[in-house]
């Protein structure tokens, strides 16, 4: 047997404090009328540090502070200017990008090699993408004269905390909007660490600014009338509700929400590729993605063959400690995932599904959940309708094109699909009538900071990445 | 309900006055006109006109659902062709709009409005489409699609050329649409209803709905199978702010009443077409 | 597809009947997408392989080699001496395994032979049982320095492989390959390294292709066939499969990728495509093949990484010296060196080992 001993990644290259303040007007600052809470390592259970978490008040005094920022620095500021302190910090986390990388995988349970190979690298791509924005907007084709917004209020989730700090703080200070964040109570770690990386860049105080809380600050933040445009990325209930909760007002409005994805292996699949795909589509990120490959349609002429290799595939994967480099599938974010995750795979058992892992030791402190995988399941399973956001797949058949389009449809989400066939023009075919603002062909789960993401029907609107998530933050 | 017109008996030789043939007004759906399905009617410069219910809603929904797969599945060209024969329509119709008062000026933008987004069909793939240079062994294209079906609250001035403006950009992309006419002025749209019933359109791509958005709006708006709304004919904030609310039940596109009064008779831009567009973006590995 | 299908065993006899029956046959499996591919092999080079796990691999990796000379400037001399390498890597410890084969030209086998296993040639064949034995059944100490002794610990014999079949080109009538063959297990060969006739193969005739090593084989006699696919030759991983497929079904012992004569030789990907190959073909007949990637392997930070592949791909069951090789010459050296660092605790350097 070939036992890969450990292989942790040193804890050492973070500095964590023993607590947070709020990031406000460039400064660290004690909540005025907010209380604190605890980040864990999901992993372990331990407490990482004591974090802010901010009340009305604090929420206010950001907004404000964004708005003095944005009416006398950031606003009248030369987009060549603006680019290049974006620059400096696109260049500052690759620089850091290790202790990034180590802070993330501790604060969110996400295995190093994905924090280290496919995150940070994507956040210090995306600063630069849009740095090279800032002073081109009149190119960009949206209208002769695109104007900022204001202050954006963004509220972020934990499943790719600093990667979604980016895609949100990287257009809107391209556009020359300010923003408050808030990231998401479990992971707010990487926020405040971009926080001293603003410091280090110098950049002027208040055009951002992160308030770190829970649910009520994200909505204090939402509703504040200082804020111009909303930014969400989370479950679609909530996004209803902030849709509910910014009618009637003169906020841009962007969501982008959950997803129940079609991954469709054809006959005629690159086979070994596919299972990779199917593999890569749920367990990546221990499936806590939006746009995860969560529902397997294969077609019924391999479907014993895909099975097959698939489980062969899942007997590979190494589920455990995040900082341990060999790690493929890391902790469930918290304990209230995990009891979702539990709760949901219940329920398919309970509906009659085969519920099939490998065989796998799991820590015995911390979050886990087995990679796993449900067969036998139907359309009308909750299973293939709800979003679980954990590494659980659920898999059906098809047997022609027409079917497969038609069950990857019915679902009232559409952020992504996968198609896997070696026939082109069968990929393109499926490609048209897939409902979904993502379709990897022979690929799955690829994300590119020049690259359009976001969804179809409720899984939001509005697109972030590429010339397109410029548009979510200029008036023009 | 008749103030004119009435019976006259013929006097000398003189040819009698003759008795005119009264139009009762009814709902454009699936390209049929059917008559409100509450039987109710309001008058309007001495015509009725349909008063529809929260059942022509849904009908009408059923209709653009229906429609969505044939419209958005037509080729660019063939909608460009579609529309322009539409705006060929419209201009032998010139004078009829006139008759109902919608001054000539206001028929010509409207006409040209029309000629104007026929001509978008092929092109707003390529304006608002990109090819993505993803930093990896990929081909990467975004293009932009129809959203579905869009609810539309119609301006209610001005009459046709406000109505042209708010269907045409949602339709030419490859939507179908359900409008809500303003209670105050709908003949023109009745009379734009029974031009796209005999140029090319399919049936279902416009839905015309007379009577009071207030009653139906609130329909139209928590439909579950409409993916947008086009609040640009509403005036009244609260209503506004009650149907948005109603829309975010399944996230639907929502166009807001606009903060400032339109000038109509300006360059309109892309926004309206982009509003209810949906990017989709396809990756493909490259590889030998 | 089918061949793959891991429920049924299927009846390949037939596919090899007529240029058609193989065409359709290789044709039907399921093709290889480039970008994946080589993303999966890049993600299993990422593997950190440290402390106990390191040691075992690279002691593994040792044990793996097919330790190499093929040059024209090859002499006798030469090749004596990297038996006595092949034999006792590094004499300073003992508790150094043996290399898996010496692998060199035909007209060297009997020097070879002579050298691994202590008399004249042919004295190295292996016995009926496939175990390999000395003249007197035993390892030999004629006296000499240590050869023919098995190392500390190990009782493996080292195995004499031999290129055959006009290596490198293949470029000879089929009469000349098959002698040349024969020759080098006339000589004390017991394992064969041919080529296949790239050729034949991209223009499609995939007959002859297998009827050549059909032939080949039979001309083996007991010793075992590896036959070498020239990957970089054959452009594309969809004919890399292919051809996978068609060397095992022709009776292929083992696939090597190249000849090392070429640019572009062992791959990560390659050895991802041909390891999945003969993991689906033993799936699909019970017979299981071995993988041999060769050419431009040469450090152990390479070496673990194939057997990272190996172990995700093929699975442990190829994690031996019988069904995975590495053909390289200077990667020995530098297992040698890291094998000497993870025991001492020093970084050692080229001058404490013998070049060969």
């Amino acid at each position: 047997m070939f036992e890969y001993a450990p292989a942790p990644e040193s804890r050492s290259v973070v500095d964590l404090k023993p607590s947070y303040g709020l990031f406000i007007g460039g400064d660290f600052v004690e909540p005025g009328d907010g209380g604190s809470f605890k980040s864990i390592n999901p992993a372990s259970e331990e407490a990482l540090a004591e974090v802010a978490e901010a009340g009305p008040g604090d929420v206010d005094r950001a907004v404000r502070a964004a708005r003095r920022a944005y009416d006398e620095v950031w606003g009248p500021m030369p987009g060549r200017d603006r680019a290049k302190y974006l620059f400096r910090i696109a260049r500052i986390i690759q620089e850091r990008a290790r202790e990034l990388a180590v802070l993330e995988s501790l604060d969110n349970g996400k295995p190093i090699r994905e924090s280290r190979d496919v995150d940070i690298p994507l956040v210090a791509a995306h600063f630069f993408y849009y740095a090279g924005w800032a002073d081109k907007l009149g190119h960009a084709g949206l209208g002769p004269n695109p104007r900022p917004l204001g202050v954006a209020g963004q509220v972020i989730p934990w499943n790719f905390p600093l990667l979604m700090l980016a895609w949100k703080i990287a257009p809107a200070l391209a556009t020359g909007n300010t923003v408050v964040l808030k990231p998401a109570e479990t992971t707010p770690l990487t926020a405040l660490l971009f926080a001293e990386i603003c410091q280090q860049a110098d950049l002027p105080p208040g055009v951002v600014n992160i308030v770190t809380g829970a649910g009520a600050t994200g909505q204090a933040l939402v509703e504040h009338d200082g804020v111009a445009k909303v930014a969400f990325t989370g479950s679609t209930d909530v996004g209803r509700q902030i849709a509910r909760s910014v009618a009637g007002t003169r906020k841009r409005l962007t969501l982008e929400l959950g997803g129940k994805a079609a991954n469709i292996v054809f006959d005629d699949a690159p086979v070994d590729q596919a299972v990779e795909g199917i593999v890569n589509g749920i367990f990546f990120n221990q499936g806590h993605v939006c746009c995860a490959g969560s529902r397997l349609l294969v077609q019924e002429s391999v479907y014993d063959e895909v099975l097959a290799a698939l489980k062969r595939r899942m007997a590979q994967l190494r589920v455990g400690d995040p900082l341990d480099k060999n790690t493929d599938v890391g902790a469930i974010n918290s304990a209230a995932q995990l009891e979702r995750i539990r709760t949901l795979t219940e329920i398919g058992s309970a509906e009659g599904a085969q519920r099939w892992s490998p065989p796998c030791e799991l820590p015995a402190r911390g979050f886990w959940f087995a990679p796993t995988i449900f067969t036998g399941v139907s359309q009308t399973h909750r299973i293939a309708r709800d979003e679980i956001f954990g590494p659980v797949l659920s898999v059906l058949t098809f047997r022609t094109p027409a079917e497969a389009v038609e069950k990857a449809n019915n679902t009232p989400y559409g952020l992504s699909a996968g198609i896997w066939t070696d026939k082109g023009s069968r990929i393109l075919w499926m490609a048209d009538r897939l409902r979904a603002g993502v379709v990897w062909a022979n690929t799955f789960n690829k994300f590119d900071p020049t690259s359009p993401f976001g969804g179809f029907k409720e899984s939001g609107y509005g697109r972030e990445g590429g010339r397109h998530g410029l548009e979510a933050y200029l008036d023009v | 309900m008749s103030d004119g017109g009435g019976m006259v008996d013929g006097g000398g030789g003189g040819r009698p006055e003759r008795v005119d043939v009264r139009k009762t007004y009814k709902l454009f759906i699936g390209g049929k006109f059917p008559r409100s399905e509450s039987g109710r009617s309001y008058p309007v410069q001495n015509s009725n006109v349909a008063l529809a219910s929260r059942k022509d809603v849904r009908d009408a929904v059923l209709a653009a659902r229906a429609a969505v797969k044939g419209w958005s599945g037509t080729t660019a060209y063939n909608r460009g062709q579609v529309l322009y024969r539409v705006a060929e329509m419209l201009e032998g119709r010139r004078d009829q709009f006139v008759g109902l008062g919608v001054p000539a000026a206001e028929v010509d933008d409207a006409i040209d409005r029309w000629v104007w987004y026929a001509g978008w069909s092929d092109k707003i793939t390529q304006v608002y489409g990109n090819a993505n240079p993803v930093a990896g062994p990929y081909f990467n294209l975004s293009a932009p699609e129809p959203t579905g079906v869009v609810g539309v609250l119609a301006p209610a001035e001005p009459a046709l050329l406000g109505l042209v403006s708010v269907v045409a950009p949602a339709i030419v992309t490859g939507n179908t649409v359900v409008v809500l006419v303003a209670d105050t002025s709908p003949l023109p749209a009745i009379t734009l209803s029974e031009v796209l019933a005999t140029s090319d359109l399919p049936g279902g791509v416009v839905n015309l709905l007379t009577g009071r958005p207030t009653e139906t709006g609130s329909w139209l708006a928590g439909h579950m199978d409409v993916n947008a709304l086009d609040l640009t004919g509403v005036t009244d904030p609260g209503f506004g702010t009650e149907l948005e609310r109603a829309a975010a039940g399944n996230l639907k596109r929502v166009l807001r009443p606009p903060a400032e009064p339109v000038d109509w008779a300006a360059d309109p831009g892309i926004g309206r077409m982009t509003a209810f567009l949906e990017t989709k973006t396809v990756w493909h590995p490259k590889g030998v | 597809m089918t061949a793959t299908t891991t429920s049924a065993r299927s009846d390949l006899s037939e596919v090899g009947r007529s240029e058609a029956t193989l065409r359709t046959f290789l044709h039907g499996l399921p093709g290889v997408d480039q970008v994946g591919a080589e993303q999966r092999a890049a993600m299993l080079g990422t593997r950190s392989i440290k402390t106990t796990a390191k040691a075992w691999a690279i002691d593994l990796a040792i044990r793996m080699v097919d330790l190499t000379t093929l040059e024209g400037a090859d002499t006798p001399g030469k090749v004596r001496a990297l038996a006595a390498k092949a034999l006792r890597p590094d004499p300073a410890d003992p508790s150094c395994p043996a290399v898996a084969a010496l692998c060199v030209y035909p007209t060297m086998v009997p020097v070879a032979a002579a050298a691994l296993w202590g008399a004249a040639s042919g004295s190295g064949r292996p016995t009926a049982d496939g175990s390999r034995m000395g003249l007197l059944g035993e390892p030999i100490d004629d006296g000499g320095p240590a050869i023919g002794r098995p190392p500390a610990g190990g009782a493996t014999r080292v195995h004499l492989a031999s290129v055959a079949t006009a290596f490198p080109s293949g470029q000879a009538p089929l009469e000349i390959r098959l002698a040349d063959t024969r020759a080098a297990v006339a000589g004390g060969a017991d394992e064969i390294d041919m080529v296949i006739s790239r050729g034949a193969f991209l223009s499609g005739r995939y007959q002859q292709v297998y009827d050549e090593i059909v032939a080949v084989k039979a001309a083996c006699g007991d010793a075992h066939l590896k036959v070498i696919l020239e990957t970089g030759e054959l452009a594309t991983y969809d004919n890399v499969r292919r051809a996978s497929w068609l060397a095992m079904l022709a009776g292929a012992d083992f696939i090597k990728t190249s000849t090392g004569k070429v640019p572009v030789a062992a791959t990560l990907p390659v050895t991802l495509v041909m390891l999945e190959a003969v993991r689906d073909f033993r799936a699909a007949t019970g017979r299981q093949v071995g993988v041999k990637p060769a050419g431009g392997i040469k450090t152990t930070k390479d070496a673990v990484k194939y057997l990272v592949l190996v172990n995700e791909t093929a699975g442990e069951d190829w994690l031996h010296p019988d069904w995975f090789r590495f053909g390289a010459s200077s990667l020995l050296n530098d297992l040698l060196m890291q094998r000497t660092k993870l025991t001492t605790g020093v970084y050692s350097g080229p001058d404490y080992f013998t070049l060969d």
